[in-house]
């Protein structure tokens, strides 16, 4: 089987196990929406204000978002039996968990890129940055799905992980919340943030050569431990 | 149907093998060679390390000393390895992209009497179903070696006769069966390792 065919394959599967649980894919979305508001609610309409701190709080309704999404990213894999079958095959598991990221980036920060400007308006973000939003979204998303999955793997055993998975990922956001919400800060003041992008982009690099292999790592010890 | 054993030598070899669970040893020195054609029973009581064994084997568990040296396998345990979600077909269509060369989906799901059922999703189905599915995969995957927990768990008198048949199938093109159960299988030259007579002295009968 060739990698690429594997890669493929594992994605297929994905897809259509998600496509057939839409509202448990949606749930992180609409959980976005629901934070956006209640901002605004809460904040008032001082559209100067809420203008303001409109970047911080995208990028951060973004990574609990994400947070949200990641628990039961290799949860029922691990139930059903299919996680073991795949650490049997006894090769590396860099593709196949690329593929289940990939598919979870699709519905998590490419859906969320894609949603922003509704965020954006919500929040009062001038017109002229949304684009720049859009673009640090795009660019700093997968970083929070591939470093996130590592996270997931490593409590994928425990039954009730969802603190601690958040204690252990939500630091690991860091780098891409500074950038993401400081380029969007720096538009609006009317600098160039190519530097902001390149560095969220080469941040997302690194995680894509590095994270598939420390979950899978993560996946096998805790498969030793069930 | 080709010959799944390439050299002569055992399929799998167990030397001065012994597991531990949680601070208690389950069975020691264990020796164990399983060559082509034969069908190993592995029984015990509960919590004897039937289950433990078999993941052992399989590179699941790695809390035991000794060696294991083994073919490439294929494990069937507890879980299914299906995915809920999805159909017979698509879970089965995921496995043959994992290990090629098989007979097919469907020629799979004909030989475990599930032929119709391609596009059901798995949690529609009744647990003797699902388990016929997953037993599926060992028509779909051929492998040399067989490592079998509870094969015999949910189904009825032709699934069970059908799980025979199979490890049968397996032994005349020179495979093997490791197969941890509670019911006598009736096989012809199967031999049966009972894992309490490798249980540590004083261990609880």
């Amino acid at each position: 089987m060739s990698g690429a065919g594997l890669f493929v394959a594992q994605f297929r599967r994905e897809w259509i196990a998600s496509l057939r649980s839409l509202q448990e894919a949606f749930n992180p979305l609409v959980f976005l929406f629901l934070a956006v508001t209640l901002f605004a609610l809460g904040v008032g309409v001082q559209p100067e204000v809420l203008g303001g701190i409109a970047p911080g709080v995208i990028w951060v309704l973004v990574l609990l978002a994400n947070l949200l999404a990641l628990d039961g990213m290799f949860r029922r894999d691990f139930d059903d039996g299919t996680l073991e079958q795949l650490v049997l095959l006894g090769r590396p598991l860099f593709l196949p968990v690329l593929a289940k990221m990939a598919a979870q980036w699709c519905l998590t920060g490419l859906a969320m890129t894609v949603l922003a400007p509704l965020a954006a308006l919500l929040l009062y973000l001038p017109a002229g940055v949304v684009d720049t939003a859009m673009l640090t979204l795009l660019a700093g998303s997968p970083a929070l799905t591939l470093f996130g999955a590592v996270g997931a793997a490593l409590t994928v055993a425990l039954r009730r992980g969802g603190v601690l998975l958040a204690l252990l990922v939500l630091p690991l956001y860091v780098p891409t919340l500074i950038f993401g919400a400081g380029a969007i800060d720096l538009a609006m003041a009317g600098s160039d943030v190519s530097a902001q992008i390149y560095l969220l982009t080469a941040i997302s690099m690194l995680a894509v050569t590095v994270a598939p292999f420390a979950a899978q790592a993560a996946l096998r010890i805790g498969l030793e431990q069930a | 149907m080709a010959a799944l054993a390439g050299d002569a030598g055992p399929l799998l070899r167990l030397q001065e093998f012994s597991c531990e669970r949680d601070g208690r040893m389950l069975f020691q020195g264990l020796d164990l060679a399983v060559g082509p054609g034969e069908c190993v029973e592995l029984r015990g009581p509960n919590g004897s390390g039937k289950s433990t064994l078999i993941r052992a084997v399989a590179g699941l568990y790695p809390d035991y000393t000794g060696s294991i040296r083994s073919a490439e396998c294929l494990y069937v345990g507890h879980r299914p390895g299906l995915a809920v979600l999805l159909s017979a077909e698509e879970n089965l269509r995921w496995y043959a992209a994992l290990r090629p060369g098989g007979p097919g989906v469907s020629a799979a799901l004909e030989r475990v009497g599930m032929a119709g059922y391609e596009r059901v999703a798995c949690q529609h189905m009744s647990a003797g179903q699902q388990r016929r599915v997953a037993l599926a995969r060992l028509v779909l995957c051929p492998a040399p070696l067989w490592l079998l927990d509870e094969p015999l768990t949910a189904l009825d008198a032709a699934g069970q006769q059908l799980v025979l048949d199979l490890i049968e199938d397996q032994r005349r093109r020179g495979g093997a069966a490791l197969c941890a159960t509670h019911q006598p299988l009736d096989l012809a030259g199967a031999r049966v390792l009972d894992l309490a007579d490798a249980a540590p002295a004083g261990a609880p009968s």
